[in-house]
């Protein structure tokens, strides 16, 4: 990874934060950038090894990614599965309004 | 004093007790050892009516070793009816619908599940002090950490508060805390033990497996939870061995690779001489010391911390307040519901590594960050791969230190995130490890992590169980209890 990438400033911080949704006050987001930035230093540590060719490796190898059958099997019922959620009603999930 | 499984079988068998008593005493311990916040849950009417079930069905002549067998639950694994909190704010209230695989499956067996046990929040942290309930305290010196994430299973074994407890382990969370509490906890192969109910941290690395006084118990527990699993996609069709019944093999003539990397600088001296020591033991049963190197390794911590929150990131975008968990109390619209519920919600660590791997992710930084480090966990995978023509166990410290004291590190995230430099490897490759008392440094326990060769459990037990016949670190017991 190119130099310089691993300082984060709190703008930075920002847009990460909003990417991932999470609102940050100012005291935090410079806290964030602090903290971001030294563990991007440690892992910029990974430039020390050459990998050109390596084939990359998403998980072991020896577990395989099995498919299913597209088959239904509804293990759980809506009442119980809408029983934990915050808000509900008339069998669905209630969240502000998103459409005028 | 609580024994162990194999010495509870026999005595449940024999008429010598009930699981009713056991699970009494259990509850006993628990209340008096409440300070050490080993527990988030402790559901004494449920663990009670499960032991009455368990008498009866012994006397009705059913149940294997495990019947009427009194556990823990680490709080990541969902159990249907009663809460699942993750060590967490976002899922404080959270009752599951439904039970994990390794829930349902110790259930069958028979055992007993008296509570659900403290962890670091989503599993991220090397110290228990993330969690939301605050830290677990370590049996043996309670300003100690206990290790995490999986220190409430650890300190809770530890104090003999219940035989066994079950764990996680995507970067060390099942070993580095067995070390830090002497016990035994052993992290199965990738695959070897069904995800499906645990909640999920980084998936390609996650595994659950069991924490124990010895690496009997721990073989009898992996009997009962490996096995192929249809609902998780990675989960192994293999067939699972009778852990316990290949236990007792001689270790004439086994290679033990002692990693050189591993005994280096940086981990404290008292832990290197109780390592050292437990490898003349083993030269005494008939091993032999073979020099092996992972050169890769070194850079395991930086892969990881790349790896580890990117698959976390993703993970943990599903708490947003609308299916389950919390929900922030006041908000303008969606957007603002979102980042408000997961502000409130997660904890700074937590926090801390969704923003890390959102930042991987993203555009721009995505080959020279994720794919970098999946470059790289390749490396220190055929690190292994190459070790293992030489050797067949791998030896070395599970911690670079003893347990340190609350409030040390939590600070400095890098200086946490370090403790698991030798831990985190094995996850990165997908290999089963363990990690048993091997003596002790300054007073405090000392584990010696054996790593082993893919789907290799059953050689990893008999190793650690006959070095527990030749030796009685895993037989002590914190003072004060």
């Amino acid at each position: 990874m190119p130099h310089g990438l691993t300082s984060l400033n709190a703008e930075d911080i920002e847009k990460v934060a909003h990417l991932a949704r999470l609102g940050l006050s100012g005291p935090e987001r410079d806290a964030y950038a602090q903290d971001l930035s030294r563990i991007l230093d440690l892992v910029s540590q990974m430039n020390a090894v050459p990998t050109d060719g390596v084939e990359p490796m998403t998980h072991p190898d020896e577990a395989g990614l099995r498919l299913r059958d597209d088959a239904v099997g509804n293990e759980i019922d809506r009442d119980r599965l809408l029983a934990v959620a915050p808000k509900t009603r008339d069998g669905l999930y209630l969240v502000p309004k998103v459409i005028e | 004093m609580t024994p162990t499984i194999t010495k509870i079988a026999e005595d449940l068998a024999a008429g010598r007790c009930s699981s009713r008593e056991l699970v009494d005493d259990a509850l006993a311990r628990i209340a008096a050892q409440a300070p050490l916040n080993a527990f988030v849950t402790v559901d004494p009417e449920a663990a009670r009516r499960d032991a009455d079930a368990a008498d009866r069905a012994r006397r009705a002549g059913a149940g294997g070793v495990l019947a009427g067998v009194p556990i823990a639950h680490k709080d990541i694994f969902c159990t249907a009816g009663v809460k699942t909190t993750c060590g967490s704010r976002m899922l404080a209230d959270f009752v599951p619908p439904y039970d994990a695989t390794v829930v349902g499956k110790m259930k069958a067996a028979g055992c007993v599940m008296v509570g659900k046990t403290n962890m670091d929040e989503f599993a991220m942290g090397s110290s228990n002090e993330t969690s939301y309930f605050g830290p677990v305290r370590n049996p043996w010196d309670r300003d100690r950490v206990p290790g995490g994430s999986s220190g409430g299973s650890a300190a809770a074994v530890a104090a003999r508060l219940v035989p066994a407890a079950t764990g996680t382990d995507t970067g060390g969370s099942i070993r580095q805390p067995a070390a830090l509490c002497g016990i035994t906890g052993l992290k199965p192969s990738y695959g070897r033990v069904s995800r499906y109910g645990l909640i999920a941290f980084a998936s390609s690395l996650d595994q659950a497996g069991p924490m124990a006084q010895t690496a009997e118990d721990c073989a009898h527990l992996l009997s009962a939870m490996a096995g192929f699993d249809e609902r998780d996609a990675t989960s192994l069709d293999v067939p699972v061995p009778d852990y316990a019944a290949g236990l007792g093999k001689d270790l004439k003539g086994l290679r033990i690779g002692v990693v050189k990397e591993h005994f280096a600088e940086g981990v404290e001296p008292g832990v290197l001489d109780a390592l050292r020591e437990a490898l003349r033991e083993y030269e005494r049963l008939g091993a032999r010391l073979v020099d092996v190197s992972l050169p890769n390794s070194a850079h395991a911590v930086p892969c990881y911390y790349v790896l580890a929150p990117a698959e976390a990131s993703s993970n943990l975008a599903r708490y947003d307040g609308v299916r389950y968990g919390f929900r922030a109390p006041d908000y303008q619209d969606l957007e603002d519901m979102y980042k408000k519920t997961r502000s409130q919600g997660f904890g700074p660590e937590v926090k801390r590594r969704i923003m890390i791997g959102t930042y991987a992710l993203s555009a721009g930084y995505y080959d020279a960050y994720y794919v970098k480090a999946l470059k790289l966990r390749r490396l220190i995978a055929d690190d292994f791969a190459r070790a293992f023509t030489q050797c067949d166990v791998l030896a070395g410290p599970a911690s670079p230190s003893t347990a340190f004291a609350l409030g040390a590190k939590n600070t400095d995230p890098v200086s946490m995130y370090l403790n698991d430099i030798f831990t985190i490897p094995v996850n990165l490759a997908g290999l089963p490890a363990l990690s048993l008392p091997a003596g002790f440094a300054g007073g405090l326990p000392v584990g010696l992590q054996l790593i082993g060769r893919y789907l290799d459990e059953a050689r990893l037990l008999n190793v650690a169980h006959r070095f527990q016949q030749a030796t009685d670190w895993h037989a002590r017991v914190p003072a004060g209890l």
